[in-house]
């Protein structure tokens, strides 16, 4: 879990998911933590565009994107985009 | 075993190798796929001048060095020295270490000049430079010749705060010719537990005043440019042409987006670092040679979904080992060695002291590198960033279109 949604899930850095699939994985995720739901998918429900998963360090946007298959060893990785460094 | 006479010994030497005259091997150096020139003299030879582009390696050097430079046993290769006797030997000692296609230089240097055939003296770096960089020289891949490379290096940093204080002054400090720094912002005291460009008696003073002091008190053979004025997009373009590499420590997204639209259209790499509490990141955009920030973005997540450093706040430390990795991969770049970062993103967890990486892709379908540089135009950032997500997605697609 990124920084920035950890809060949200009780300030874990890792979380355990249920799913066979990224879609499933998320659904199950947001369906115990509804807060973390709008920073990750947007109202009908895809990631949002500035929300990157990765699958053993794989983008899945650029695979079968939510409908990568996910195994019990697959580690996932949720990015948020993120800023920080100096104003300018 | 018979005598043999040092002139019967070249001749017959000179049997076994092939030849190519000074007009063949100019030929070939303008080609595109241009043989390696290789200069066996000694030193005070080859400072009076030598071939562009040829590497120097004393011939008795050759056997350890070659490989440095040359490691692909198949790779032509042509050798030269002042004569071509020298090189003779050496064509011969390189077929033996299993080089396939070496080439001896035909009346050598000497007869190269009389042809008319361009060449170059050396820069050499001064006394002090020398023992200034003499950590660097020493190193193969970096050298003397890196080493001003180096100094006829220009970087740009955007942002003098907590990515751009290690990177400036490591980059200062390695001898990058030419600096510039963009910043509009003044040191406040809360900038001091990690932006160590900056000391506690240059409060209220611009950043980039007070970067141009740090620099400089380093090494002042450092050129420094100065920037005060926020990038748009009307100025992006004349601010980052003619650097060579941008080192990306911004802390919002507008100025992310513009610069890498802006890097593209320039074709100048970005080493871009993020950082957040305890995280960080690092990776460099190399035009339309890996993904764009854009590839791997998109879009920008709404404000209230984002919060900054000054919100979120950060370990000071963490912008040192940032920013380090990308003053680390700038010197890369500008000197062509090692893996730089491109398309992969390293990703460093302070408080688990982990490094990974992630790996990122070319987006076929990107609304910005997938177009040629001249159809790459400017958006208004500001609102870009400031849309909800559904409604930027409109634009971009009207960009898209458009």
């Amino acid at each position: 879990m990124p920084p920035i949604l950890r809060q949200a899930v009780g300030g874990a850095r890792e979380v355990d998911a249920n799913g066979a699939t990224v879609r499933e994985l998320l659904d199950d995720l947001t369906g115990r933590y509804p807060a973390i739901k709008g920073h990750l998918l947007d109202e009908g429900g895809e990631l949002n565009r500035f929300v990157n998963v990765y699958v053993n360090n794989e983008d899945v946007r650029l695979g079968n994107g939510l409908d990568t298959s996910v195994d019990s060893e697959s580690t996932v990785i949720v990015l948020p985009a993120m800023a920080g460094g100096s104003p300018t | 075993m018979g005598v043999v006479s040092p002139r019967d010994h070249l001749a017959a030497v000179k049997q076994q190798i092939r030849q190519i005259s000074a007009d063949r091997a100019a030929e070939l150096l303008a080609s595109d796929a241009a043989p390696a020139f290789i200069d066996v003299r000694e030193r005070d030879e080859y400072e009076q001048g030598f071939i562009p582009g040829a590497r120097h390696i004393p011939r008795g050097n050759l056997e350890s060095r070659i490989e440095q430079h040359v490691s692909d046993r198949e790779a032509p290769i042509v050798i030269y020295c002042a004569a071509g006797n020298r090189s003779a030997y050496a064509a011969k000692t390189l077929a033996e270490l299993g080089y396939a296609d070496v080439v001896s230089l035909e009346g050598g240097f000497s007869r190269w000049k009389q042809n008319g055939y361009q060449w170059r003296l050396p820069r050499a770096l001064s006394k002090e430079q020398f023992e200034r960089y003499s950590r660097h020289v020493l190193i193969p891949e970096v050298g003397e010749e890196g080493q001003l490379k180096l100094l006829d290096s220009k970087v740009l940093l955007i942002g003098a705060g907590g990515l751009g204080s290690p990177a400036a002054l490591y980059l200062a400090a390695a001898g990058v010719g030419t600096l510039g720094i963009i910043d509009g912002d003044i040191v406040d005291r809360s900038n001091l537990q990690r932006q160590i460009l900056h000391t506690e008696d240059r409060i209220g003073t611009p950043k980039v005043d007070s970067a141009e002091e740090a620099m400089k008190a380093i090494n002042p053979d450092v050129n420094i440019v100065k920037y005060t004025e926020r990038l748009d997009s009307s100025n992006v373009l004349d601010v980052i042409t003619g650097y060579d590499v941008i080192v990306d420590g911004t802390d919002n997204f507008p100025t992310r987006y513009l610069l890498n639209d802006a890097s593209l259209v320039a074709g100048i790499p970005v080493v871009h670092g993020s950082i957040y509490q305890f995280e960080g990141s690092a990776t460099v955009y190399k035009p339309f040679e890996g993904p764009c920030y854009r590839c791997q973005y998109p879009e920008p997540p709404p404000p209230e979904l984002a919060p900054s450093c000054a919100e979120g706040g950060v370990l000071g430390v963490l912008p040192g080992v940032i920013g380090t990795i990308q003053a680390t991969e700038a010197i890369k770049l500008l000197l062509g060695i090692g893996e730089p970062l491109i398309g992969r993103q390293l990703r460093y967890d302070a408080l688990a002291m982990e490094f990974f990486e992630l790996k990122m892709r070319r987006d076929p379908h990107c609304p910005v590198c997938s177009k040629d540089p001249s159809e790459i135009e400017f958006i208004d950032y500001e609102q870009f960033c400031a849309m909800p997500a559904r409604a930027a997605t409109a634009t971009t697609i009207e960009e898209a279109v458009a």
